[in-house]
């Protein structure tokens, strides 16, 4: 596994007698991106939850950049940057301000917190915005400025938790372009989504879960092919005999 | 490297709480200006401010003698500059107005009043020529104040109408001299409270600390912040600076609103230190209180409630509120107010045993407390 890289083995999580996360192995390569595709309460947002040292699992491992995140997971958190599904913000902050407090306790220097900061906001187009209270802001401008404090750090490692739910068309395509953009600076991303259009447009490869089972992974061509789909709802239908909305 | 790293989080999360001190109104209010509003209130209440309380009590009046005798006795209730006369036709209509608390008392001066003074000064020294009368008094038993100092004061008006102003100043063989040894500088009741309300605003601070952190918790943004290198030692050390300088804020209001009712802080720095230090250490305590109870709180509203089982006890046994009991030790608000006291109404000494004793207790609650919250809160505080 190359340093930006994650490999899961066995992993498994139970909440008393509910298995959310059932044997899961994967690997995921430096400068990938990697969708987990699956309905809602699938195991998506547990596996990240683990991966990123919010979660302990029952039994497994997960080796994040090269760090086992049971043991050092402090190490991981110097290296990943995580965007939430529920956003969580400062209403009282500006989006600048919330922006730049948690480039603060990741520990930046003032002055490339700034031109980050400023950078950021530009690409997702919250430069006017910046200055009024977050609290204040409509859906998507929430949803853009949560990933870009996930991202200030300039993470080598990203996990997307259901990045664009809530989004409208526009917002949307314009996180799909950001994230695409992470991709050519070199990030590892792991994007977790339900929406199939957005695995099929942006992920390397993508792995299906449901009821905390990787029922398949590959790239999103070969997975259509592999199971004559002509897309990824498709592909789950096959496997599931379920919609991967119902 | 890693040091200046772990200040910078720190900064960022004391500024953070500053920001919403000043920009969240809810957290203004009860930060800042509800201690401002308390001390007001309370010295225009209690007489700050060298406002002289009107203390005049109304009393219903039946004449059934009228004569020249009971017309002295009514004439010198009113040369009492305390009682002000309402007169009735029918005791039934003096009764329903006592009852309705429109009166403090009514007297029912009986027929032979008059009658019965002059048996007296007939033959002053022969009792049983005398034609015994006696005043009816019904006092409103609804207020302390009314039944425990009108009866003794119109006994001494009843006197005065007797025997003339003599009777005031009869000549006795033994009698009290001057007060000595504790000196009563201070004599409003807002004097004698003010110390209290020092402690008062602090006490206050669980309720923001609590809320505060719940808040983090149930919108996310705590996790979030798990997600980044930042320790849980560092969120509470930031979030615990920010609460002390907003409980010296609160001081400061509080003493500053005092001085301007009239309360007398004194010029003596080393003292009003002393004060300020005091006080901090009952923010950090508090500090402990909240952090406790944002570990047992699940939601914002049961983390309200929580927060009134710390607040109330130290509202009651450890400010204002005049309990004698033994439980007041258990607060921490009631080694800060007495120390007050003591320091500004009793005029102690920093180093006299009962401030210093006071003083040690109050770090060993704090410590034991801020320590108490901080575990109690890294373990079950941040997820629920």
């Amino acid at each position: 596994m190359k340093e930006n890289g994650i490999k899961v083995v066995n992993l498994l999580k139970k909440f008393d007698d509910l298995i959310a996360v059932n044997d899961l192995s994967f690997e995921v390569k430096s400068g990938e991106i990697f969708g987990l595709l699956g309905p809602n309460g699938a195991g998506k947002s547990t596996t990240i939850n683990i991966m990123t040292g919010l979660l302990h699992q029952t039994s497994g491992t997960a080796v994040i950049g090269g760090y086992d995140i049971k043991n050092k997971a402090h190490k991981v958190r110097e290296l990943i940057g995580v965007c939430p599904q529920e956003p969580a913000f400062y209403p009282y902050l500006t989006g600048r301000e919330n922006v730049e407090f948690f480039g603060n306790l990741h520990g930046m220097p003032k002055k490339f917190l700034k031109q980050r900061t400023d950078e950021l906001l530009e690409m997702v187009g919250l430069v006017e915005g910046a200055t009024r209270q977050a609290g204040k802001y409509s859906g998507g401008m929430i949803r853009r400025i949560s990933l870009v404090m996930a991202l200030i750090n300039d993470p080598k490692i990203a996990f997307l938790d259901e990045p664009t739910v809530a989004m409208d068309v526009q917002s949307r395509r314009a996180t799909w372009d950001f994230i695409k953009k992470l991709k050519t600076q070199g990030k590892t991303v792991i994007l977790t989504t339900h929406y199939i259009e957005e695995a099929e447009s942006l992920c390397d490869r993508v792995g299906i879960i449901d009821r905390g089972t990787l029922l398949a992974l590959d790239t999103p061509r070969a997975l259509m092919k592999e199971h004559g789909a002509k897309d990824l709802e498709e592909v789950f239908i096959k496997i599931t005999g379920r919609k991967i909305r119902e | 490297m890693v040091k200046k790293m772990k200040i910078q989080r720190i900064n960022a999360i004391v500024k953070k709480e500053m920001k919403k001190l000043t920009r969240v109104p809810a957290t203004l209010f009860m930060a800042l200006l509800f201690p401002l509003v308390l001390t007001g209130a309370f010295g225009l209440a209690f007489g700050g401010g060298n406002i002289a309380v009107d203390t005049t009590y109304t009393i219903g009046i039946i004449d059934l003698d009228n004569s020249a005798w009971s017309n002295l006795f009514i004439g010198n209730l009113s040369a009492s500059n305390v009682i002000s006369n309402q007169f009735y036709e029918s005791n039934d209509t003096a009764q329903a107005d006592l009852a309705q608390g429109k009166v403090d008392a009514v007297i029912i001066i009986p027929d032979k009043f008059g009658a019965s003074i002059d048996s007296y000064w007939l033959n002053p020294l022969n009792a049983s020529t005398w034609e015994n009368t006696t005043i009816n008094l019904y006092v409103d038993l609804g207020s302390l104040i009314v039944s425990n100092a009108l009866p003794p004061l119109i006994q001494q008006i009843l006197l005065t109408t007797l025997y003339g102003e003599q009777a005031l100043s009869i000549s006795q063989p033994v009698t009290i001299g001057n007060l000595s040894g504790v000196q009563a500088s201070h004599n409003t009741q807002f004097d004698i409270m003010a110390p209290g309300m020092f402690a008062f605003a602090a006490i206050f601070l669980v309720l923001i600390v609590a809320e505060g952190f719940t808040e983090e918790r149930t919108t996310g943004i705590l996790r979030r912040i798990q997600l980044t290198p930042t320790t849980p030692a560092e969120v509470i050390t930031g979030s615990t600076i920010a609460h002390m300088i907003t409980g010296i804020l609160q001081t400061a209001i509080v003493f500053f609103a005092a001085g301007f009712m009239g309360f007398n802080i004194g010029t003596d720095a080393i003292r009003i230190l002393f004060a300020f230090i005091l006080v901090s250490l009952l923010v950090l305590c508090n500090v402990g209180f909240g952090l406790i109870t944002a570990s047992l709180a699940k939601s914002l509203g049961s983390a309200t409630g929580i927060s009134f089982i710390f607040i109330l006890p130290q509202m009651f046994f450890g400010t204002f509120v005049p309990i004698t009991s033994d439980i007041t030790k258990l607060v921490p608000s009631y080694y800060v107010t007495e120390t007050l006291t003591s320091i500004f109404l009793r005029d102690a000494a920093l180093t006299s045993e009962v401030v210093l004793y006071n003083f040690v207790i109050m770090i060993g609650y704090c410590v034991v407390v801020i320590i108490g919250g901080i575990v109690l809160f890294a373990k079950f505080g941040r997820e629920k």
